[in-house]
């Protein structure tokens, strides 16, 4: 497959004075590529540097191997639209009227609209289930539906590239997941290139053919989610000093509570998470184990715990794990066991809890 | 967008035109009927009196009152888009005003000499002051943000205008003030076929090249992203707005003085009557409602109390401010609801 947009050695910036150099990219039609990086990095300006809405402070982006500003106005713009983050409020118009001045690269002298336009613009409302939207106010429409009818404006001009700007914020989960859903299909469908920033880094795991990292001066990584998404660069990415980040679940975990636990967390299968995060809300250090290292609990006990108890995955836990344990659970105030049923490969924990005596508490009442 | 509420709309303002084009023909303090009117249009001079008033000093009057109320109409939409601003308009951002300064100004010099100014020169005269304050508002629009704080400004930029003005009144000869106090309170009155043939020419010009930038207007209307998005030259285009809007309104106040809230209420009843704001259908429609709006203000200012003849502007203030207060409380509590839904 051919690339489609690409930049080479591009500084982008405002009033000549750069804010990222040498950037080099490319995107190929029928593929996504995601911008992630920390705000203020110029994500924002990059892509509007590919839009052309600003012009390059050195080298240049080319569209199907042409500089773009050798492009006319109108060849630009059968060929590239844009969903940005401004938030236009057009007096009057519907649905269907913003989804139809996509045809403006198309049309007369007076703009007028012919049969074939009025079907391509219905067409392109319906690719994002917006039919029923098409008489309704735009002013007057939720931000998903909005970011919807946005979509099928860019797609109503017939570009080979679509550029957004934070498609995804300020949308709920279901619309974030929505709006990446109809993305993912209309880029393999219609073999569209699409450029985009998104902050959710989960989404952009899972969205992303490509990666690339945007950090303060230029380009990070670049390349597959698999290349681009590990724990420490991401943390590196994002200077997180504090906190964590699990490149496989795309979870985000607040810092630690530092010092000597007062709680005994017993926990695995998961069951312990939702108890790890409460006791950090509250600022209570705590201790957890004995946690096998596949287990799913293990992440956010290691993010959030004090001190853990951990073994080797696949591996039942031995005498001495056991001793570990029970001279951390002496240490603490209060004992709780959040596990629902014992079993040959948790048995560890049973004697634990066990051992555990008056000190044991309903983990509920924490 | 309903064509056939257009169509209607669009027979509705051309009725009303009509109508208010005979009115302003037939009622005045010579009292003249329908029918001695048609007769008189048609070329019987039997009635002498009756023959002048309505050639000479009715006519065109009304077709004066019909041209420029279109282009003010226009004028006010034109600075609407450019601002994306609803309450935008020539006489609020002080526009109006500063032409008035400079015609007076040139009036008072050059009567001062014993030379009478022509149409050219006071339209020339009107728009180096109508683009001296269209750059002062643009300069200021660099700073502020925001509708209310831009028609703050172009307030204050209007009364440093018409202080200005009033300073030069204050030094000026008495029979030249008599003149110069007439036109700029705003007044078809007095207006001379060459004057109609005049604003006609440049009315017919002004605004098909308006035409010309229905598209550009309509992309404009998503934001400057967009519109440059879809190919549109953005910097020409703005500045082909400005000094379409600007000329437009300073054609106005050189043959009428400044006229208030005429390029708001218009565009703003045309909108709500139509109930879209498609540049390509909204401009010509600004144009014939504009005509009827400065048609019936002009009519009810030299009838009301005749023989005193009221103050134009007064009358379109009156009927267009209400106009400008309903448009800001209902935008305002349109806005507080998306926030609560957003």
């Amino acid at each position: 497959m051919k690339e489609c947009l690409e930049a080479k050695n591009l500084s982008a910036g405002y009033d000549g004075k750069a804010l990222l150099e040498q950037v080099t990219l490319s995107v190929r039609r029928g593929e996504i590529a995601v911008l992630i990086g920390p705000n203020g990095a110029g994500k924002s300006t990059l892509l509007k540097t590919l839009a052309r809405q600003l012009a390059p402070v050195a080298g240049a982006v080319y569209l199907d191997g042409r500089a773009i500003h050798q492009l006319s106005g109108q060849e630009m713009a059968r060929r590239l639209a844009i969903v940005t983050t401004e938030r236009i409020s057009p007096e009057l118009m519907t649905c269907a009227d913003v989804v139809r001045t996509g045809r403006y690269p198309y049309t007369g002298r007076f703009g007028l609209l012919s049969g074939a336009d009025e079907a391509i613009a219905a067409a392109a409302l319906a690719s994002v289930h917006g039919e029923d939207l098409a008489d309704r106010p735009f002013a007057c429409i939720s931000d998903g539906q909005r970011q919807r009818v946005l979509l099928a404006r860019a797609l109503c001009q017939q570009p080979e590239v679509i550029v957004l700007d934070e498609p995804t914020s300020f949308l709920d989960i279901r619309h974030k997941i929505e709006m990446l859903e109809i993305l993912r299909r209309l880029v393999k469908e219609q073999q569209l290139a699409v450029v985009m920033s998104l902050h959710e880094l989960d989404l952009a795991q899972r969205i992303a053919d490509t990666v690339i990292c945007i950090q303060e001066g230029g380009m990070g990584r670049i390349g597959t989610p698999e290349q681009v998404f590990d724990a420490d660069y991401i943390r590196s990415l994002y200077q997180l000093e504090k906190g964590s980040y699990d490149p496989l679940f795309g979870g985000t975990e607040l810092e630690a509570v530092k010092g000597a636990p007062r709680v005994f967390v017993i926990g695995g299968g998961g069951s312990g998470i939702p108890l790890y995060r409460k006791l950090q809300r509250q600022g209570v250090p705590f201790g957890a184990g004995i946690l096998p290292r596949n287990d799913l609990d293990y992440p956010v006990a290691k993010a959030l715990a004090a001190a853990l108890v951990e073994v080797p995955p696949y591996q039942l836990a031995g005498e001495a794990d056991l001793a570990r344990a029970r001279q951390l659970m002496e240490r603490c105030e209060k004992v709780v066991c959040t596990v629902e049923a014992f079993g040959p490969c948790n048995d560890c924990c049973a004697r634990l809890w066990a051992l555990a005596g008056a000190k044991q508490a309903d983990w509920r009442t924490l | 967008m309903n064509w056939k509420r257009i169509w209607g709309s669009y027979g509705l303002l051309l009725g009303a035109v009509a109508v208010l084009f005979l009115a302003g023909i037939c009622v005045g303090s010579t009292g003249t009927t329908l029918p001695q009117v048609a007769r008189i249009l048609l070329g019987d001079s039997s009635d002498q009196a009756a023959y002048r008033i309505v050639w000479d000093i009715r006519l065109p009057r009304v077709l004066a009152s019909a041209i420029l109320g279109g282009m003010l109409s226009v004028s006010g939409f034109l600075l609407q888009t450019f601002f994306a601003n609803p309450i935008a308009g020539p006489y609020v951002l002080g526009i109006s005003s500063g032409a008035k300064l400079t015609v007076a100004v040139a009036m008072l010099v050059l009567l001062g000499q014993g030379i009478a100014i022509s149409s050219a020169g006071m339209v020339l005269a009107a728009f180096a002051g109508a683009l001296g304050a269209t750059a002062m508002i643009l300069l200021l629009s660099r700073y502020v943000r925001g509708t209310a704080m831009l028609v703050v400004g172009g307030v204050m930029i209007g009364y440093i205008c018409s202080a200005v003005t009033d300073f030069f009144v204050t030094f000026a000869d008495d029979a030249d003030i008599a003149n110069l106090h007439n036109w700029s309170q705003g007044s078809f009155s007095g207006i001379s076929w060459a004057n109609v043939r005049d604003m006609a020419v440049l009315a017919a010009v002004l605004l098909a090249l308006t035409m010309t930038l229905a598209k550009p207007m309509e992309a404009y209307q998503l934001g400057e992203s967009y519109a440059q998005s879809l190919g549109v030259n953005v910097r020409r285009f703005r500045l082909e707005l400005i000094i379409l809007s600007s000329l437009l309104s300073a054609c106005v106040t050189a043959f009428a003085g400044p006229i208030s809230f005429v390029g708001i209420a218009v565009p703003h009843l045309v909108k709500s009557l139509l109930k879209t704001a498609k540049p390509l259908v909204v401009l010509p429609a600004c144009a014939l409602g504009g005509a009827a709006f400065c048609m019936l203000c002009d009519l009810l200012a030299r009838t009301l109390f005749a023989p005193t003849e009221l103050n134009l502007s007064s009358v379109t203030a009156a009927f267009g401010a209400p106009v400008v207060i309903g448009l800001m409380v209902t935008r305002q509590s349109r806005r507080s609801q998306g926030g609560m839904a957003g």
